[in-house]
């Protein structure tokens, strides 16, 4: 072995330690590194007491409530299956809204809300003109309502043969 | 021997100096129309997002910068690799000449990025995985030209700077993977070699710009690598031909 490639070796070697090294020590941090929890998590009693923490998720659908001065908002980040009130008075930003993500900043109330001192705003990694979102939003709505159609159908076919 | 083509002919200086300069023109010219290019899809063609409204063609700098970010530091971590088994002296030139540029793309990365995170999400700034990833891809690069900077011997540079760079290689999978391994503010990737979620005309206006941004980077990384060349080599014959050619 000529001592160059012994050299590549070692290089690739020392290389691998610390990709170990590296794993290892993001693993055992993993829960300082994310940046917020999951209702669920909260749920699971996994929130830090009397400490700013942040939560994230979807804002539910239907649930935002604005007072009349405008800035106070009460609503629900949801991950569809544990569900968190929020409370918040600030300004929010332009792409908060119902069905879309967001992660807040603050600390749980003792009644079981959240508390919280900054809303943001969570987008996703789609882009495409309003046209094409709209046609996907119709054949959403389309396939659903096939889909109840169909439920609907196959209840009638079932009936008159439970009836038999 | 030498009538066969021999590529390792050009990893010395003596050869690659010319090379170097007859192929930046050619880069320069394609990182001009490249951008054109994806300048005139992205901000002229490509449709108004239904989230973001115009707010984000930004992406059209933001996501080929932070490519080119990771991209230069693999590339510089390569010819550290190379330099440190091989001992050969262009290498270390090459991580060297690319240093700036990469650190410029990280810096833009950043700062397109808070441009971008305070309309969107209503921050400049969050200590999400993605972002604290690359400002520590930055603060890499930084790190680097500082320590090559403070090392009189151009060849214990490259040695301490190598080892520096193959040490921060880490680095540039966990910003890449970041928002797949932890909960992020910042969004997952809209593309990769397989599939994309953005409008084909959007997609293209980002990928043009991303050739523009490489061939740039290709231009002004072999520019300064010329300079080193010259710098560390100037008491051998070829740079007194060379600059006895230049001032004839």
């Amino acid at each position: 072995m000529k001592s160059r490639h012994k050299k590549l070796a070692l290089i690739g070697a020392a290389l691998a330690v610390i990709g170990i090294i590296a794993a290892l020590v993001l693993n055992a941090l993993n829960s300082n590194i994310a940046l917020y929890i999951t209702p669920t998590e909260v749920a699971a009693g996994k929130a830090p007491k009397d400490k700013l923490f942040r939560i994230g998720g979807l804002v539910k659908e239907g649930s935002i409530q604005r007072q009349a001065d405008g800035v106070t908002i009460a609503f629900i980040i949801t991950d569809t299956e544990a569900d968190i009130p929020v409370h918040y008075k600030g300004i929010l930003p332009d792409l908060f809204k119902e069905g879309k993500g967001a992660v807040a900043q603050g600390r749980l109330s003792a009644d079981g809300h959240f508390q919280a001192t900054e809303v943001l705003a969570k987008h996703d990694e789609n882009y495409m003109p309003p046209e094409a979102a709209k046609a996907l939003q119709d054949a959403h709505a389309r396939g659903l309502e096939k889909q109840a159609n169909d439920a609907a159908a196959a209840a009638d076919a079932a009936k008159p043969k439970a009836g038999y | 021997m030498n009538d066969r083509f021999n590529l390792y002919r050009f990893a010395s200086p003596a050869t690659f100096y010319p090379l170097a300069g007859r192929m930046i023109p050619w880069f320069a010219a394609a990182a001009v129309l490249f951008g054109l290019a994806g300048l005139y899809l992205g901000m002229l063609v490509a449709p108004t997002d239904f989230q973001q409204g115009e707010g984000y063609r930004i992406i059209f700098i933001h996501v080929p910068t932070s490519w080119m970010s990771m991209f230069i530091y693999l590339v510089m971590a390569f010819w550290a690799a190379i330099g440190l088994a091989f001992n050969t002296r262009l290498s270390g030139m090459m991580a060297q000449a690319l240093a700036p540029t990469g650190a410029l793309m990280a810096f833009l990365s950043l700062w397109t990025g808070a441009l971008w995170g305070k309309p969107m999400w209503g921050a400049w700034w969050v200590w999400d995985a993605r972002l604290t990833s690359e400002l520590i891809l930055l603060f890499l690069y930084i790190g680097y030209m500082a320590l090559v900077a403070a090392i009189d011997d151009p060849r214990r540079a490259d040695k301490a700077g190598g080892v520096l760079l193959l040490v921060g290689v880490v680095n540039v999978p966990i910003i890449y993977f970041s928002v797949k391994w932890w909960n992020t503010l910042h969004q997952g990737s809209s593309v990769n070699l397989t599939k994309s979620s953005m409008a084909e005309t959007m997609l293209w206006g980002m990928l043009l710009m991303a050739l523009s941004f490489w061939m740039y980077s290709i231009a002004v990384a072999l520019t300064r690598a010329r300079t080193l060349m010259l710098e560390r080599e100037r008491h051998t014959d070829w740079v007194k031909a060379e600059l006895a050619e230049t001032q004839r």
